[in-house]
């Protein structure tokens, strides 16, 4: 059950996008984030959609995959879609009583929506191409310049890979103390919220006790093998920049022009 | 009360690139009072197959009858089913999470609503049959125990439940041979009082030659054999063939027959190797003497 999400999950697979240096990958989908913030009306919509839709194609990620990942939020994209519509003030198309719902309402409704759910599945398309410590090398190679002004970035990034790497280990373990605690007669999921809440005393408690066992174990195995930060540390696999990354980036400009053509031209 | 598996399937991340499939049309039966061990390979569908025997994990086809009960049909209440069929996980000690150990144990009677007198009577006689003193250790944190008191309490934890059928998940993994011991000897102990149906993964073949009244051998999430202790362990080859081993004195008899001599070897146990070649060796010298 709770293996389920797929929220910033690894899809794995050998194509072109999953080959990409992931330094390309983290600015390609930064660029695509800002660039959603810069459409004004749907047909820019229609460009992102269309640029992300080949990007998903060359992928490879099932679509359904994707869209599994977009269901931990659909509460939050429901809220914003309900908010804007009956917040909105304009021409009013239905009302009852205070809750009135305007042109613009659900006009405002539709664009946010649709802005939400193109980010929040153009940000988990990083995720599902790009290994964790994969993902975490790139950006600590991308934070390097501020190593200068003292930002800790090879802690940072290393902090990140381990959090990253835990979160699987943490599930299984979340899996297995919920198991034992249901075979004796723990429920979890019926009853008030008070009472849910009670319930979950004998999931977080053993949680909590293993992950500082995990946490101690991993410290521990970290200073035996004389870790000690990022100073002149050498990558087995080392970053390079490949033909593939120039035409992603070539096609990533083209992608910025017709957001900024659209925005400004119709 | 018995246990009738029929043809169950369980495939992991179904749909998914990583699916993998953990049961494979899986059959056997187990009649009351039965004490039957599973052996098998790591990753052979053990722990699935007894997760699946309490309904935590639901198959994607087959039935599961519990007595007269289907319960991978879907109106039947889990927690009537939890109240038969225990099931100790592997490193059970980590589910401990009350300020006392009372407590702990009464967690599983609480949940099925029995009362208090009866809650209270189910823990002292928990403990007890688990090896442990209550007076002791009742009012004490259970994390402030050592591993293998930690381990018996997890246990008990589950014994209070009085399930019909017991089972048992590599109990002794991970514990010093004195440990091993005492938990092997409090699951004998636990089903000669009970006389329930005890399952037990173990891979001490030791332990299952010595408890098990049947053995369910799993290979690739297929069950490869059933029989008797004697039966199976009587097939050395194949079961090396599937990376796993025989007991010790099975083993020994196996090696002395390789060696030339003429060794009895279906035998389970030590004592067992050591009357057969007693006996071996008398026939010998009385053929000499003639």
């Amino acid at each position: 059950m709770i293996r389920d999400i797929t929220l910033g999950q690894y899809y794995p697979g050998e194509s072109w996008i999953h080959k990409l240096d992931p330094r390309t990958k983290i600015i390609g989908t930064f660029v695509f984030l800002v660039a959603l913030f810069l459409v004004k009306d749907f047909w820019g919509f229609l460009v992102a959609v269309a640029g992300l839709a080949l990007v998903i194609g060359i992928s490879r990620v099932p679509l359904s995959f994707i869209l599994k990942g977009l269901k931990p939020v659909f509460l939050i994209i429901l809220f914003t879609f309900v908010i804007n519509m009956f917040m909105t003030k304009g021409e009013t198309l239905v009302g009852w009583g205070f809750l009135v719902i305007t042109r613009e309402g659900l006009y405002n409704a539709f664009f946010m929506g649709v802005r939400l759910v193109l980010l929040i599945i153009g940000s988990s398309l990083l995720t599902l191409t790009t290994k964790p410590i994969k993902l975490t090398d790139g950006i600590e190679n991308l934070l390097g310049p501020l190593k200068k002004i003292g930002v800790p970035a090879h802690e940072l990034a290393m902090m990140m890979t381990i959090a990253l790497r835990f979160i699987p280990t943490l599930l299984e373990e979340t899996d297995k103390i919920m198991k034992a605690q249901m075979a004796r007669g723990a429920d979890f999921e019926s009853g008030n919220l008070l009472k849910r809440a009670k319930s979950l005393v004998p999931l977080l408690i053993p949680l909590f006790i293993s992950a500082f066992r995990i946490a101690q174990d991993l410290a521990m195995a970290m200073e035996a093998r004389c870790y000690n930060g990022g100073e002149n540390r050498t990558r087995m696999n080392a970053m390079r920049y490949s033909r593939r990354d120039f035409l992603a980036a070539g096609a990533m400009i083209f992608f910025v022009v017709l957001i900024v053509m659209e925005r400004n031209l119709i | 009360m018995s246990i009738e598996v029929k043809n169950i399937t369980h495939i992991y991340s179904e749909g998914m690139p990583y699916e993998s499939v953990a049961l494979q049309e899986v059959s056997f039966s187990v009649a009351d009072g039965e004490f039957v061990g599973i052996i098998g390979h790591t990753g052979s569908g053990k722990s699935t197959l007894v997760q699946h025997l309490n309904g935590l994990l639901k198959p994607k086809s087959g039935a599961i009858f519990i007595g007269d009960v289907d319960i991978t049909g879907e109106k039947v209440l889990m927690r009537d089913i939890r109240r038969r069929i225990g099931l100790v996980f592997q490193y059970p000690e980590y589910q401990l999470f009350e300020e006392t150990v009372h407590k702990d144990v009464a967690f599983g009677p609480i949940n099925l609503g029995l009362s208090e007198e009866e809650t209270d009577h189910r823990v002292r006689e928990a403990i007890g049959l688990v090896g442990l003193d209550y007076q002791e250790l009742a009012e004490r944190s259970p994390f402030e125990l050592s591993g293998g008191q930690k381990r018996r309490i997890a246990i008990a934890g589950v014994i209070a439940m009085k399930p019909e059928v017991l089972i048992l998940d590599e109990p002794t993994a991970g514990l010093d041979p004195r440990a091993h011991k005492e938990i092997l000897d409090m699951i004998r102990s636990i089903h000669s009082t009970e006389k329930n149906i005890t399952l037990l993964i173990s891979h001490n073949m030791n332990d299952i030659a010595a408890l098990s009244d049947k053995v369910l051998v799993m290979e690739r999430g297929q069950v490869a054999m059933m029989g008797t202790p004697r039966e199976v362990f009587s097939k050395g080859a194949e079961l090396k063939k599937m990376g796993l081993a025989l007991p010790p004195a099975a083993e020994f008899m196996d090696r002395m027959k390789e060696k030339g001599f003429p060794a009895e070897t279906s035998v389970l146990t030590k004592e067992e190797a050591l009357e057969a070649l007693l006996f071996q060796l008398k026939d010998n010298r009385e053929q000499v003497v003639q």
